[in-house]
């Protein structure tokens, strides 16, 4: 097949969907790759180096779309390069199928096949194509480092002979992928870092990263019931949303860097650091807010644009954080699109194989044979493959431990007497035929079993070993039949009695002395 | 038993090996224990050469003395990682003994039988015994019980002997180790079985001596046969199995015999490896059944994917994560017994705890190729027994542990047997290593261990591989613990 990666139209869009490397791994997979002339350009990979990858440079958009079995992008498609899209054709890029509906019908329409990068479920298996994280790992890291370009001070603190140098302090909200990829950066940058979300459980993670996970203390009449939600409050609650703006204006006058990533899925962003924040914050602060695109958490913030308040806080609100990294952008969402290539060409023949029944294919897949297959139904497979139904420890109320007890009791009652009668009745028909002198053995035979099975339960397991040693030395009281019979007046009877006597005596001495040897070793610390 | 005083050392006899049995339930009643195991059987043996029946005296202390100094001598020297192999062999001693007794029965028998009612009045010893039965006013049925019970001390004994032996090469690497099965598999047994259930009917009519010895023959082929099915991690299973038949046998003969005492104390015996049978297979979630018929149970469907990559790391990474920690366990496994690597282990444990580091040793219930095998090599060590726990004391440790090392196990601490329902361990138990915050196994290279299963542990995320000789491994870390 051959793959084809048109230049991004989207003005300041300078990610390429293809890189010279994943090229040559494409073609490993049996395609042949094609891409428009000036594409990677942006990105830092000319023309020329595609060429050297095998790449085939096109001189425009049409002349990719029209030689294409797949057409790779970053971006959706503009209105243009829908209508380029025929029938047959797979487009791979980022989507958003449900802000798009009209354009997914166009192309749904047309016949082409749209995989959205948006739409990789987010299970084990493809997390390697999970572009959404790369893209916002990206975003992250670049958030610290726009802060710190605006920020006019070190992030770590020094001791110098020019005097003393603060650490910045920055405030993470929201600990998604770029919240988590933000701590890291600006931890690793030297600054005290806080971080905040409104679920409990990634306290850990905040953390393992080095930050202080800011913590809401509820008071108990405030939580509706303290017991269900852990001590933490629904993040929807009034309570919460107030607890929470409340212990941002604490931190506000204290922060250097605001970094805010919270996005609530097919929402708008929620608002978070209000007006009167950002004027309790001190000259020369900066607010990066993540969340620019879907209106922003700060209510400040102008999309696309980086502006100073009359405070001298710099807030920065551009949406195009990954696109300002293209190189490295460019490099983790071409390998995203060769991963998803490769789940797509199962043998490695250059023959794409859309196989609806793969739970990843399935997902991503908004459009397929003419119809739109979005939404997708639920994967077969759980999000996360440890998410197994939690054991319930219910506390049993006095009564129901008891009615178990007892049904446990009755149980036990019923098998053992099952057991007595049945091996009752088998002893007692074996009487019927077995003469007295039998059956006075056999009683010993059956108290023995008794006694055996009771003391072996009691052997501690360490002593296992032993055991089997003592066990092996006293099985040897066969002896004692060897030596009944050595007395006999057939020679055969003498020779082989006295083999057995000879072997006891190996298994005797030996049983003993291993078994010894063993326990002496055994000490207390 | 003529003689009151006979049966009376047999009872006091049976009560210390009871007691002696009993006295393993803890470490220091142990040591005590075995004196009273020592002390009866002397008693029984003294008994038995001075009561009814016994003869030719000097031949019997000769060969107890020849006996005794080779099994005091090989008692010495053997190492503890042979204990496996040990065990094994004196089980078919006991096995091969069983049957010349069985067989020594069945020749008196005839010749009893053969003789005139002069001779029979004179005969002495044991032959005095069967004459007395022969006797009897229900003299048909006490020969046939007799007979079925020859039968069976022999059939059991002959399974012990070949079973044993094949057990012990395996143990020893002298056959190898993997589960073998000639063509036919289980019919084969299943053919043995049954011819030896038509002998014994043939013997129970007969006496014939050939039924005998085809039944003999028979039985030696169902013990190889059964145990070169049975594969590596299950030897546990098979060794405390083929103890329990030593026992059986003994009991067998005992009854043959009309020797009480042998019937006790075959009886405990039976039951005690009986009981350890169940108990590994109760700690491998197998039933006894699907061990003995040999190979892991069918799988319902395809392995779950191991996702990931193995890590590896080097001695000074595993050096300075101990070095941080505060809470380590470690988990030893057969590969730590093949290594020798215990005495470098217990160099590490003891260093680590100078420092004031809790260490601890998890010890799953089938490690090793023994029951109780790591107990006896840690002990041997010095490692105090105090810090070796079992699984479940232990298990909930874990995610309050700092560092867990495995060393030298795989199916043992094998998540899925918890996470995938089809892996062929599902439902083991297994020691919930992963659960700690770091893991290091120490393992010779990449592979699967007995069992063939992938181990996705050693693809998680907070597991380093530590690859290389066990003892060579720990014996590196030691200069780098300060």
């Amino acid at each position: 097949m051959k793959i084809g990666a048109p230049r991004e139209v989207f003005e300041g869009e300078n990610r390429v969907a293809m890189t010279p490397d994943s090229a040559t791994q494409l073609v490993k997979l049996g395609h042949t790759c094609v891409i428009e002339s000036g594409a990677g350009a942006k990105a830092g990979f000319s023309d020329a180096a595609y060429a050297a990858a095998g790449v085939t440079v096109l001189p425009d958009a049409k002349a990719v779309f029209d030689a294409a079995d797949v057409v790779v992008k970053v971006r959706g498609p503009e209105a243009a390069e829908a209508a380029l899209l025929k029938s047959g054709q797979t487009l791979i890029s980022f989507f958003w199928p449900a802000q798009n509906a009209d354009l997914l019908k166009q192309v749904a329409d047309a016949g082409a096949t749209v995989v959205a990068m948006d739409m990789v479920p987010r299970i084990s298996r493809a997390q390697k194509m999970d572009a959404l994280s790369s893209m916002a790992n990206i975003a992250g890291y670049r958030a610290v480092i726009e802060a710190g370009n605006n920020f006019g001070r070190f992030f770590t603190g020094q001791v110098t002979a020019a005097g003393k140098v603060p650490p910045a302090k920055v405030l993470i909200v929201g600990a998604g992928v770029a919240g988590l990829a933000a701590i890291g950066t600006s931890v690793s940058l030297g600054a005290i870092v806080n971080a905040f979300d409104v679920r409990p459980e990634v306290a850990e993670q905040i953390e393992s990263m080095g930050a202080n996970f800011v913590f809401l203390e509820f008071e108990a009449s405030e939580l509706p019931d303290g017991a269900a939600t852990g001590g933490y409050a629904a993040p929807s609650s009034p309570a919460f949303a107030a607890k929470q703006l409340a212990k941002f204006r604490e931190l506000a006058p204290e922060m250097d860097i605001v970094i805010t990533t919270a996005l609530i899925p097919g929402r708008p962003a929620p608002k978070l650091w209000t007006e009167d924040m950002v004027k309790m914050m001190k000259p020369g602060s900066v607010i990066v807010d993540l969340a620019a695109e879907r209106g922003g958490n700060c209510d400040l913030t102008v999309a696309d644009q980086k502006i100073v308040t009359e405070n001298g806080v710099t807030i920065v609100g551009y949406t195009d954080f990954p696109s300002r990294m293209a190189a490295q952008a460019s490099t983790l969402y071409s390998t995203n699109i060769r991963h998803m290539l490769t789940d797509l060409t199962p043998k490695k023949d250059g023959v794409i194989n859309h196989n609806m029944e793969d739970d990843v294919i399935r997902g991503a897949t908004v459009a397929h044979a003419g119809a739109v297959t979005y939404p997708p139904p639920p994967p077969k497979i759980a999000a996360i493959a440890a998410a197994k139904p939690k054991e319930k420890v219910k506390e049993l109320t006095p009564e129901e431990k008891r009615a178990k007890e007892t049904a446990a009791f009755k149980a036990q009652t019923r098998n053992q007497i099952a057991m007595l009668l049945v091996g009752g009745g088998l002893i007692l028909l074996a009487g019927l035929f077995a003469p007295a002198s039998f059956m006075s053995h056999f009683i010993v035979f059956v108290l023995s079993v008794y006694v055996g099975v009771q003391v072996i339960w009691n052997v501690s397991h360490s002593l296992h070993t032993p055991l089997m040693a003592v066990t092996n030395a006293i099985s040897s009281i066969i002896i004692l039949g060897a030596l009944m019979q050595i007395g006999s007046g057939n020679w055969l009877v003498v020779i082989l009695a006295a083999a057995s006597v000879f072997m006891a005596g190996i298994n005797i001495f030996g049983g003993f002395m291993v078994t010894r040897r063993m326990l002496a070793m055994f000490q207390k610390s | 038993m003529e003689f009151g005083f006979t049966t009376a050392a047999y009872v006091v006899a049976a009560v210390l090996f009871i007691q002696s049995l009993g006295g393993l339930s803890g470490q220091e009643s142990a040591k005590r224990a075995v004196w009273y195991g020592i002390v009866g059987m002397a008693l029984a043996v003294a008994a038995t050469l001075y009561g009814p029946g016994a003869g030719n005296w000097l031949i019997s202390l000769v060969m107890i003395a020849v006996g005794g100094a080779i099994g005091w001598y090989v008692a010495q020297k053997v190492q503890m990682t042979e204990m496996p192999q040990l065990v094994a062999a004196m089980h078919s001693l006991v096995g091969l003994a069983a049957v010349f007794i069985g067989y020594n029965t069945h020749i008196e028998l005839v010749v009893v039988q053969g003789m005139d009612a002069a001779a029979q009045e004179a005969a002495t010893g044991f032959a005095a015994t069967l004459v007395h039965k022969l006797h009897d006013p229900m003299a048909t049925a006490l020969i046939s019980i007799l007979r079925v019970e020859t039968f069976l001390g022999v059939f059991i004994g002959a399974v012990t002997f070949t079973g044993s032996v094949i057990a012990f090469g395996k143990l020893a690497g002298k056959v190898d180790g993997k589960a073998k099965k000639l063509p036919g598999g289980h019919a084969l047994n299943a053919g043995a079985a049954i011819i030896s259930l038509v002998l014994l009917v043939v013997y129970l009519q007969t006496g014939s001596t050939l039924a005998l010895l085809v039944m003999t023959l028979a039985a030696l082929f169902i013990g190889y046969h059964l145990i070169m099915g049975i594969g590596g991690a299950d030897m546990p299973v098979v060794v405390s199995m083929l103890n329990s038949y030593s026992g059986w046998a003994a009991a067998a003969i005992g009854f043959s015999l009309s020797n009480d005492l042998l019937i006790v104390v075959g009886a405990l015996v039976g039951s005690s490896g009986a009981i350890l049978s169940y108990i590994m297979c109760k700690a491998m979630n197998r039933s006894f059944v699907s061990v003995i018929l040999g190979g892991f149970g069918g799988t319902t469907g395809p392995a779950m994917e191991v996702t990931g990559e193995q890590i590896a790391i080097d001695a000074e990474g595993v050096a300075a994560a101990l070095n941080d920690a505060d809470s380590v366990i470690i988990i030893p496994g057969y590969g730590m017994a093949v290594a020798q690597a215990q005495q470098s282990v217990s160099e590490l444990t003891r260093k680590l705890r100078a420092k004031g580091k809790t260490v601890r040793f998890a010890i799953h219930p089938v490690a090793g190729r023994l029951p109780g095998h790591m107990n006896v090599l840690l002990a041997e060590a010095k490692v105090p027994y105090d810090i070796v726990l079992e699984m479940d004391e232990i298990n909930d440790d874990f995610p309050t542990t700092d560092v867990a090392i495995v060393i030298g196990s795989n199916d043992i601490v094998n998540p899925a047997a918890q996470e995938d329902p089809n892996s062929p361990i599902a439902g083991m138990p297994v020691l919930e290593c992963w659960k700690a915050k770091q893991v290091f196994v120490s393992k010779r290279g990449q592979g699967t261990g007995y069992s063939g299963i992938e181990n996705p542990l050693f693809f998680k995320e907070n597991t380093r591989m530590f690859y290389g000789d066990a003892k060579k491994s720990i014996d590196a870390l030691l200069p780098m613990i300060e």
